[in-house]
């Protein structure tokens, strides 16, 4: 397969010897996790699901990372240049990058991944339209050529959040996209146990011996990846109170997502830490439907708008105003594109307008339907508030309980709400996914193509295509602004506030842990 | 005898039929899309459709059955959505914890039930009786889940004697082991405590007013053997249909105590592949539990003629 | 969950074999009869109490249970609400403390009273009217009866809380659906038993002598089969009530039960319990009124069951 087998092979056994003289892991040196779910798909290319996206960060490297300040520095890239017209983008990997099998990672293997990775993302989608070709230059060079130029290159491949342009072994990146993996073999700082996974229990990392870190110190999932733990066991425990209740008595060391609500237990606790880790925390998502009366009509959306406010929003949620922010900025306050602009109708419910804006569209009373989650524990709450505030902006509402897998499967069904489809629902996406309009799928106005809710308005797509094409940063800024504007205008969707949750640990034992949109167990030392 | 078996064995087919059939009908009329939760929370349109095609989902519903039922046959149970896995290896890394719920329980249960059933049966009319029964009504009365937060409550956190959660296989160590069980096991046992105590209570009362025990009692036999050899063993059968129809309640006790105290067992798969839209999994899982409801009985069958000389096929 | 209410009747019987030797008694009128047994008379008692309160529900000092109110979220029972409540009165005490959307604890158990008792009784009547119908058709027309016994012993092989999870997930969480979720698996043991009871009494002599003056199905299924239902029934349905509120709770509890906004026991305690160790209240009280009233409910079968039909567990 590669032209270095023996070599590979060698590794291969020094490591499998390594793993034997290191095994059984002594206890102490295994840190044990409990994730906010459980992990099912281990493609993180084929789901977005943020369970995959966490295994991708133990199992696979990136090409490029994001740090603290969104700003964008090589990961598995020692060096890159862009040719002064801006069309050909020339990059070079770090030297001793290498599977888990021993063999080293070349640009054969890259150029595909990239592909699958561009065949299934939204960012990677639109990269893809820009790209002429890729091809090797030699085993550690390739190059990317553009039609015409893209100011987000290494920012797509930087991509903190779902889905993230993981590296894979070329066999196993020329899996279509439309079919999961099944060899789970990576360049990153863990290697994935397949052999002792219980799905729906646990799941085992060991460490990579052979990981070359880089030298600069670790910020988000840029810098060195310096593990110092044997194992990172990830368990599934359905019961946040279960959770709790264990860390406090030692027998977990890290709850990657505490309820808000159970924080007051472990503030308590000497031997806890609580970190709110991703600064940039999440926003709540208030998703009309643009297809269906009443929200068909652009007033009647706006009447939706002016009647919710952010603040009951997370009131009712979150509870804890130490944990969350009402904020104007759709690109999240705190990031390099927030704006006020046009935005502040959010933060207070004006319910005569309201009602004003409902009497000139002629509101009918047709009944909105509201889909409400009732077991994701941040989600509950938002249904009966949005109604609440909507009855007393003058609609007449159905609010409708479901689980959230039910709510995902029928928030894709394009029927009139009254033979399965809806009206609006809401949702909480993590600040990493939104913070331009090209990464954050609430702002496609496609039509058919756009996310669910398929708003449809050409001003708005013009604008998004031309925030993909500049490549100042400035311009960028303006850009995104008038983005902003024609966003509350059409109102594709409004920005319920802006949350935080922090993770829990054992303070007495852990230290290390690093800030950043998704929980990296790599930095971490036990004691 | 033999031929009784065989008939008993063969009515059997057709009510795991009916369950079969039943269950994948129902399945493929609930609003859930598998599709949509497997592309998670961000996948757009395009990807679910995409999925839908690769699991065969967008075939009619006949011929999906037709390849279920086809491939059910030749004893394959399909592969789970989510984990690429075959249901049946899913099933059977999840059969040790439920397995030893079950037993420990059912032990707790005998232990605790059967002597405060007897001495309430030989009080009978006194306080003692009274409380046995009193508890009983209670043990109906109060949802398992309340049951596990309270003992949870008492037992691991305020007095730290058993652990919160979690499982530990036998192959680690019995008592790490069984320290895990113990509180999950009372939890699950008290509404069967309460059932069996009642009904040996009740079979050991009726079977005092018997003659033969009167005649026991005037060869001058103690009272422990009287009430030991004679009134419990004839009180064994209905002890006996209890425990077996019983196994159901059994079963839906599991879900609910395997998601309180946290236990990877047959119960949370089954919710977690309902809640997630797993067709093959929640499909085999059904099928197994109902093939244990089934079989047990047939068990239960069989022990009446050891117990109960009179029972005859 | 549903075999429980199989099971209460199995082992009942048993009991009072024994105890109701009292051959005086028996010549009393049933009304006499009743009055004088203690379990009937408390939880009789009890069960009206609990009736009444799910009547009066908007006149026991409840506010609307629906109303959320964010900035008085997870309050301890007792706290007193400054400013004016949603409808417009003053000095609003939260008596159970309010829930983790500013609702009142109070008012959502004793609007829950209603629906737990809707539901109990709904069930109850549903499975006892089909599994009438049903097993009346199955006891009579012999053909029918091989068919309609296996599919019902298909749905009893069927996990009761594995069905109604799975029925409820097929069409959009309401009270309607939960009540038919679990009336589902409650009703074969219905069918079966009115299947036993028309088998063991078309062979009684008056029945057949009925039969050869050619008197029609119907109205011999009417004037002679219904009445001996009545008694076994009666005490059946009380179980069925006893259960069909637990399974709610526990349906609840699993996320697939009545949606929040309708306050049952069950989901208040559902939504209690991730907080349950700072808040107990929201499981406490409302696990307190579902135990009594299911308390009060067994109680009234049994001694229902006493009174009435001393002798079921041979018809089963």
């Amino acid at each position: 397969m590669r032209s270095n087998l023996p070599i590979g092979l060698a590794a291969g056994a020094a490591l499998v010897a390594g793993a034997v003289m290191s095994a059984p892991a002594s206890a102490d040196q295994t840190l044990r996790v409990v994730m906010h779910s459980d992990l099912k798909i281990v493609d993180p290319i084929w789901t977005t699901a943020y369970m995959s996206r966490n295994y991708g960060y133990m199992v696979y490297d990136t090409l490029f990372a994001m740090d603290a300040n969104t700003d964008v520095h090589p990961q598995m890239v020692e060096s890159y240049e862009v040719s002064a017209d801006k069309l050909t983008y020339t990059f070079t990997l770090r030297p001793g990058l290498a599977w888990h099998d021993g063999s080293p990672v070349t640009s054969a293997d890259v150029i595909p991944s990239i592909q699958r990775w561009g065949s299934k993302d939204s960012m990677g989608q639109k990269l893809m339209e820009f790209v002429a070709d890729m091809q090797a230059v030699d085993d550690r060079t390739f190059k990317m050529v553009l039609k015409e130029p893209y100011g987000l290159v290494t920012m797509s491949l930087a991509k903190p959040s779902s889905n993230v342009p993981f590296i894979m072994p070329a066999s196993v990146a020329a899996t279509p996209s439309s079919e999961q993996i099944s060899e789970y073999i990576g360049s990153g700082p863990f290697v994935f146990d397949v052999e002792n996974w219980k799905p729906g229990d646990t799941v085992l990392f060991t460490r990579n011996d052979n990981y070359q870190p880089r030298s600069e110190s670790p910020s988000w999932a840029s810098g060195g990846k310096v593990v110092k733990v044997e194992a990172v066991e990830w368990l599934s425990v359905k019961d946040h109170q279960t959770a709790v209740n264990s860390l406090i008595e030692g027998e977990i060391d890290y709850i990657e997502s505490p309820p808000n609500d159970l924080l007051p237990l472990l503030e308590g606790d000497e031997n806890v830490a609580l970190k709110v880790i991703n600064p940039l925390g999440a926003q709540f998502m208030f998703r009309l439907n643009h297809l269906h009366p009443p929200f068909d009509n652009v007033k009647i959306r706006r009447a939706a708008l002016a009647s919710i406010n952010q603040k009951d929003f997370m009131q009712a949620t979150i509870g804890d105003p130490a944990y969350y922010k009402e904020c104007a900025a759709m690109f999240i306050c705190g990031s390099a594109l927030a704006t006020d602009a046009g935005a502040d109708i959010v933060l207070k419910s004006d319910f005569e307008l309201s009602k004003q804006l409902l009497e000139e569209a002629g509101y009918d009373g047709t009944p909105i339907v509201i889909m409400q989650s009732t077991d994701v524990n941040v989600l509950n709450n938002l249904g009966p508030v949005a109604k609440a505030n909507l009855e007393k902006g003058g609609f007449v509402t159905d609010l409708q309980a479901m689980d959230w897998q039910t709510l995902v499967a029928r928030r894709a069904k394009r029927e009139h709400p009254s033979e399965g489809g809806w009206n609006v629902f809401m949702t909480s996406w993590t600040a990493a996914d939104i913070l331009n309009p090209i990464m954050a799928a609430g702002f496609n106005a496609g039509c058919d193509s756009a996310w669910f809710g398929w708003p449809c308005d050409e001003k708005m797509e013009g604008l998004r295509d031309a925030f993909a094409r500049e490549t100042d940063a400035a311009k960028q800024k303006e850009i995104a602004e008038q983005i902003q504007i024609r966003a509350m205008e059409v109102v594709t969707h409004a920005h319920g506030g802006q949350w935080y949750r922090p993770v829990a640990y054992r303070s007495d034992r852990l230290d290390g842990v690093l800030d950043g949109p998704v929980s990296y167990f790599w930095n971490i030392s036990k004691k | 005898m033999y031929g009784f078996l065989m008939r008993r064995l063969a009515a059997t087919i057709p009510v795991l039929g009916m369950v079969a059939l039943f269950v994948f009908l129902l399945l493929r009329m609930t609003p859930g899309d598998p599709a949509a939760v497997l592309a998670g929370d961000n996948g757009t349109p395009q990807q679910i459709a995409e999925i839908r095609e690769t699991l065969g989902l967008n075939k009619p519903i006949p011929v999906q059955l037709g390849i279920w039922f086809s491939n059910l046959l030749q004893g394959d149970l399909g592969q789970s959505y989510f984990f690429k896995k075959d249901v049946t290896e899913l099933i059977l890394l999840r059969v040790e914890p439920t397995v030893a719920l079950a037993i420990t329980t059912l032990v707790i249960t005998v232990l605790i039930a059967v002597p405060i059933g007897v001495i309430a049966a030989y009080r009978h009319g006194t306080w003692l009786d009274r409380c046995v029964m009193g508890f009983s009504v209670l043990g109906f009365s109060v949802p398992v889940f309340v049951v596990g937060y309270i003992l949870i409550y008492l037992f691991a956190m305020q007095f730290k004697m058993f652990p919160v959660q979690g499982y530990k296989e036998l192959a680690d160590g019995f008592f790490p082991f069984i320290h895990r069980l113990i509180l999950p096991s009372i939890t699950l046992s008290v509404i069967y405590i309460a059932l069996i105590a009642r009904i040996t209570r009740a079979s050991v009362l009726e079977v005092l007013g018997e003659d033969y025990i009167r005649t026991a009692h005037a060869k001058g036999l103690p009272n422990r053997v009287v009430l030991l050899r004679h009134a419990l063993r004839n009180a064994a059968v209905p002890i006996v249909t209890v425990i077996g129809i019983g196994v159901a309640l059994l079963i839906s006790g599991v879900v609910v105590t395997e998601s309180v105290y946290n236990i990877p067992g047959l119960g949370r798969l089954t919710v977690d592949a309902v809640l997630g839209r797993d067709y093959p999994t929640i499909q085999a899982v059904i099928l197994v539990f109902s093939g244990v409801y089934v079989l047990i009985n047939f068990l239960i069958d069989l022990t009446y003629s050891f117990l109960d000389p009179r029972i005859r096929y | 969950m549903s075999d429980l209410s199989d099971l209460r009747q199995e082992t009942a019987g048993l009991v009072d074999a024994a105890a109701s030797a009292d051959a005086a008694a028996r010549k009393l009128s049933v009304w006499r009869r009743l009055a004088r047994n203690q379990s009937v008379v408390i939880g009789g008692a009890a069960m009206a109490v609990m009736l009444l309160v799910a009547i009066m529900a908007p006149f026991l000092g409840t506010m609307d249970p629906a109303e959320i109110n964010p900035a008085w979220r997870n309050k301890v029972p007792g706290t007193e609400l400054t400013g004016t409540a949603a409808d417009g009165s003053q000095g609003w005490v939260y008596r159970m403390g309010t829930d983790t959307l500013g609702r009142d604890t109070y008012s959502r158990v004793i609007y829950g009273t209603r629906v737990s008792l809707i539901v109990g009784l709904s069930v109850a009547g549903l499975s006892i009217a089909i599994g009438l119908v049903v097993g009346m058709v199955s006891g009579y027309v012999r053909w029918l009866d091989g068919i309609i016994m296996r599919v019902m012993d298909g749905l009893m092989a069927i996990p009761g809380i594995l069905l109604a999870i799975a029925l409820v997930s097929l069409s959009s969480a309401g009270l309607d659906t939960v009540i038919l979720a679990i009336t589902i698996p409650e009703m074969p043991r219905v069918v079966r038993l009115v299947r036993s009871i028309v088998l063991s009494i078309r062979e009684e002599p008056y029945v057949e002598a009925a039969i050869s003056v050619g008197t029609r199905l119907p109205l011999l299924l009417i004037r002679h089969v219904l009445p001996n239902t009545v008694a076994p029934l009666i005490v059946m349905g009380t179980y069925i009530v006893a259960s069909a509120i637990l399974v709610e709770a526990i349906l609840s509890f699993l996320g697939v039960g009545i949606p929040p906004e309708i306050p049952t026991w069950g989901n208040i305690m559902a939504e209690g319990r991730l907080l349950f160790r700072i808040f107990p209240h929201n499981i406490l009280f409302p696990g307190l009124f579902l135990a009594v009233t299911v308390l009060a409910v067994n109680m009234l079968g049994d001694g229902l069951r006493d009174t009435l039909d001393p002798r079921l567990e041979k018809r089963m």
